[in-house]
């Protein structure tokens, strides 16, 4: 194999408490601290720990996003990804329009394996992977936590509802990964320095040939009807008593 | 007219319960006619289940060995095959339909809506975003067919007593070799399935080892509760992957949840929102699950666990 595609979305940072802003048209972003998606820098971690078993030569970043996606590129890029692509947007776009971008790239770029994220955490569509698979004509193994290249395929173990699935699937693929795939490694500092001289192109989303579709509108977000803090006992008497006080044992 | 095709969820044998809360949802729309369609290699006692479900017009069977296993790949192709009858199609926010259910949309030219927790009307719904922290209401595009996962925390199952008429259709699709299963490792147990438990004992990081969860499972048993945990226990395995509640983890919505050795941080408590009552044992009084807990007790929680056990026996 030789190439990699690794999605990483900046999205609001995941220790963040994020808020509804009082007019329902979003959350407060302003002086918020984002990051990559959790998720995406497990998918990126991957990548190279496949490119450093030999398995692949190269790996390439995108996001899809604001010029402010660069940060997110640059920290990629310090990790160890080879090069980086933004493509650019005005706002926010979605899902099957980005993983028309996916597949574009993955045309363009030859690529064995894209490896996104199981869920933006902003989001919580966790769509792109599956779309992609659909229009790319290749398969998909989703919510990964092993992954192993076989020559022309790979073998990849899946967090499903009723325990650890294992697939094989032939190569290209899209994976889409879950948190206890691998914990990704820290960024030293000579790493940032030498990310700065890495390639990072941009590219405007008009330029891959693609016309964002009718999205999901979004009318209005709102705070979640929250829970009251409840009664506090003092001794397991007391938790037996309330609990029959509710019929619950 | 709307007319609503849900994605049938089983074992190969059994229907799972995530269907019937489907329907529940499809009955929210409007004079929705409602059809389930089975995929399987064997599908007449999975059809028959499904026939049962109150509110359900017609049960459609795709039989064809190809359809053993769910490969999203295989199945998705013979679902988008017969979806031109159909204003929506739903599937449920198991790992199952989070697979499924985007590939079809996107055979279809469509993006999902994911998570459907209201509906407001045929095109308009409620769903979380941001682990739960918001709540968006969303339109799906007049006119194309809009593809859906529900959030089956939000639903009851429909009842029983139906009887739907059965029939075989024809899916013509060209079906792709480019994925195998290989297998399923699974904790096999006699305990309530997470899912759908009544009651759900859970544990966290607190409890140290694979072998001191054996006090989870002890108060479950004693309860008639499932077993639940944090991404924390599932991380330093003291349990299955298949038992972590949260974000990431399985979203449930039990009459009882007790929290054990559990902070409370935002990603698991989504995933406990929908609770009934919420308990939550933990030795640090600060701890923020107690700000959700209907019931709280602070203290050490192997000094609580063996006389709360002995308690409830
Ligand atoms: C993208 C993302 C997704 C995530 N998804 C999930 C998810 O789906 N589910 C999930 O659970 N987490 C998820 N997490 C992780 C989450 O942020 C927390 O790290 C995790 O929930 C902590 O688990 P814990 O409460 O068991 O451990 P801790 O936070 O370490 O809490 C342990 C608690 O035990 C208490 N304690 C210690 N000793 C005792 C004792 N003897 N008696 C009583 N109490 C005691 C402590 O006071 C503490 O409150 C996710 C994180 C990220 C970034
Ligand atoms: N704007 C984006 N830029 C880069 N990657 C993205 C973008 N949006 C989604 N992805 C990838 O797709 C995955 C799933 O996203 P979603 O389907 O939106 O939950 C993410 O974890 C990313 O890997």
């Amino acid at each position: 194999m030789d190439k990699i595609i690794v999605g990483l979305k900046r999205v609001v940072d995941y220790n963040v408490r994020v808020q509804v802003k009082s007019d329902g048209s979003g959350v407060e972003t302003d002086g918020v601290k984002m990051s990559i998606n959790p998720f995406d820098e497990i998918a990126l971690e991957e990548a190279l720990r496949i490119k450093e078993s030999g398995a692949a030569t190269e790996v390439v970043a995108v996001s899809i996003g604001t010029s402010e996606s660069q940060q997110q590129l640059r920290t990629g890029l310090a990790m160890g990804a080879d090069r980086a692509i933004l493509v650019t947007v005005d706002g926010d776009i979605d899902p099957l329009s980005i993983a028309r971008v996916f597949k574009a790239l993955a045309d363009k770029e030859n690529a064995g394996l894209v490896m996104l994220g199981k869920q933006a955490i902003d989001g919580d569509n966790s769509q792109v992977a599956q779309m992609l698979s659909a229009i790319w004509g290749r398969p998909q193994a989703t919510f990964a936590s092993g992954v192993t290249i076989e020559g022309d395929s790979a073998r990849v173990v899946r967090e499903v509802d009723a325990g650890l699935e294992t697939v094989e699937v032939d190569l290209p693929a899209v994976l889409s990964v879950d948190l206890r795939l691998n914990e990704p490694r820290y960024v030293k500092l000579p790493d940032i320095m030498k990310a700065k001289k890495k390639p990072l192109d941009e590219v405007p989303l008009a330029d891959l040939g693609i016309e964002p579709g009718p999205p999901i509108k979004e009318l209005k977000y709102a705070a979640p009807e929250g829970r009251q803090r409840g009664v506090t006992v003092d001794d397991v008497a007391g938790l037996v008593a309330a609990l029959k006080d509710k019929g619950l044992v | 007219m709307t007319k609503v095709l849900i994605v049938a969820e089983h074992d190969g044998s059994a229907l799972n319960p995530s269907t019937a809360k489907c329907v529940s949802c499809a009955a929210a729309i409007d004079g929705a006619e409602i059809d389930i369609v089975v995929l399987a290699a064997a599908t007449a006692d999975i059809a028959a289940q499904a026939a049962e479900i109150d509110s359900v017009s017609r049960v459609l069977t795709i039989e064809r060995a190809e359809n053993e296993k769910s490969i999203t790949a295989v199945l998705a192709p013979q679902i988008a095959a017969i979806a031109g009858d159909y204003s929506h199609i739903l599937g449920p926010s198991t790992t199952f339909g989070k697979d499924l259910m985007p590939h079809v949309a996107a055979l279809l030219g469509v993006n999902q809506v994911s998570d459907i927790m209201t509906v407001e009307n045929s095109h308009t719904f409620k769903r979380p975003v941001y682990a739960g922290n918001a709540i968006v209401t969303v339109e799906a595009p007049e006119g194309s067919t809009v593809v859906a996962t529900v959030r089956v925390a939000s639903w009851q199952a429909a009842n029983g007593g139906n009887s739907a008429a059965i029939a075989a259709v024809d899916a013509p699709a060209e079906l792709p070799t480019h994925t195998r299963y290989i297998g399923l490792e699974s904790a096999a147990s006699d305990r309530p399935d997470l899912q759908t438990a009544a009651r759900v004992v859970a544990g966290g990081r607190a409890l140290g080892s694979e072998e001191q969860f054996g006090l989870i499972y002890q108060l479950a048993d004693a309860l008639g509760a499932g077993v639940g945990a944090s991404r924390a226990a599932v991380d330093a395995g003291f349990c299955p992957n298949e038992l972590q509640v949260g974000q990431t983890g399985k979203i449930i919505a039990p009459d009882l949840y007790i929290a054990i050795g559990i902070s409370g941080a935002i990603q698991h408590v989504t995933g406990i929102k929908d609770a009934g009552t919420i308990v939550a044992i933990n030795k640090d009084e600060e701890a923020p699950i107690f700000e959700v807990a209907d019931i709280g007790m602070v203290g050490d929680l192997f000094q609580i666990l063996p006389e709360l056990i002995a308690a409830v026996k």
